[in-house]
């Protein structure tokens, strides 16, 4: 049978319990990406997020992308979980692991996954700001140009 | 001829309409032209450049013939991660 690759959940992510597992003598390598709840945003505090997901096709979709990181890259073992619902400043929203032979391809699948995951998950999120504002992302009705606001954010 | 669909509304356009889904009667025959007698009934913000749609629960190009009891969903700019 099929392995499920991706997941929803409406409950904390515990990456000890999910990474056991994708234990596999055959990996030498294990690369996990966690996204957090992050305390601000475009220069707005935020005390929480909530995710709305429609979870037959994301869930579709999230299998879609985890089984196109296995065939581009020399993957063992890959998961991928999203969070629904109220989450946590400081909590983590997506959770991904990929155990290959060797790190190139665990570090590339991993990527993959959730850059991906970000452009194609049918997943929304409303953030809750300081002071009682919220606002749904990538939402607002017109940006420069007519496009989204462009995401001003530097990896860190 | 006129068809009946059900429609789904998800994050922005759910609080827009009120409601997260609803029977919609009409003789638009895609999607698109769906969208854009919603837009205009109840004002949505979001043209459908900005969206995508789901037609019976996959991913649909606008252009896609709407059959009577089609399920359609309206999928604002997706933020996941």
């Amino acid at each position: 049978m099929k392995p499920v690759d991706f997941r929803l959940t409406d409950r904390p992510i515990d990456p000890s319990a999910l990474l056991a597992g994708l234990a596999d003598t055959r990996a030498g390598a294990c690369a996990t990406f966690e996204g957090r709840v992050r305390d601000q945003n475009d220069g707005r505090a935020v005390g929480s997020l909530d995710y709305e997901a429609f979870a037959p096709l994301a869930e579709k979709e999230g299998g879609r992308i985890v089984g196109e990181a296995r065939e581009k890259f020399h993957v063992i073992g890959a998961l991928c979980v999203h969070r629904t619902g109220s989450v946590a400043l400081g909590d983590i929203s997506v959770w991904i692991a990929v155990t290959a032979e060797h790190r190139g391809a665990a570090f590339d699948a991993c990527r993959y996954i959730i850059d991906e995951i970000k452009a194609r998950l049918p997943i929304w999120k409303k953030e809750h700001y300081a002071g009682g504002a919220s606002e749904w992302i990538n939402c607002a009705a017109r940006g420069p140009g007519g496009d989204p606001p462009a995401p001003a954010r530097k990896m860190k | 001829m006129k068809k009946t669909l059900r429609l789904r509304y998800f994050a922005i356009l759910r609080e827009q309409r009120g409601l997260d889904e609803e029977a919609f009667t009409t003789g638009s025959s895609t999607a698109a032209e769906v969208y854009e007698e919603l837009r205009a009934l109840h004002k949505f913000t979001l043209p459908s450049e900005r969206l995508r749609v789901a037609v019976n629960g996959d991913f649909a190009p606008w252009s896609a013939a709407i059959l009577d009891g089609d399920a359609l969903a309206f999928l604002p700019p997706v933020a996941g991660g």
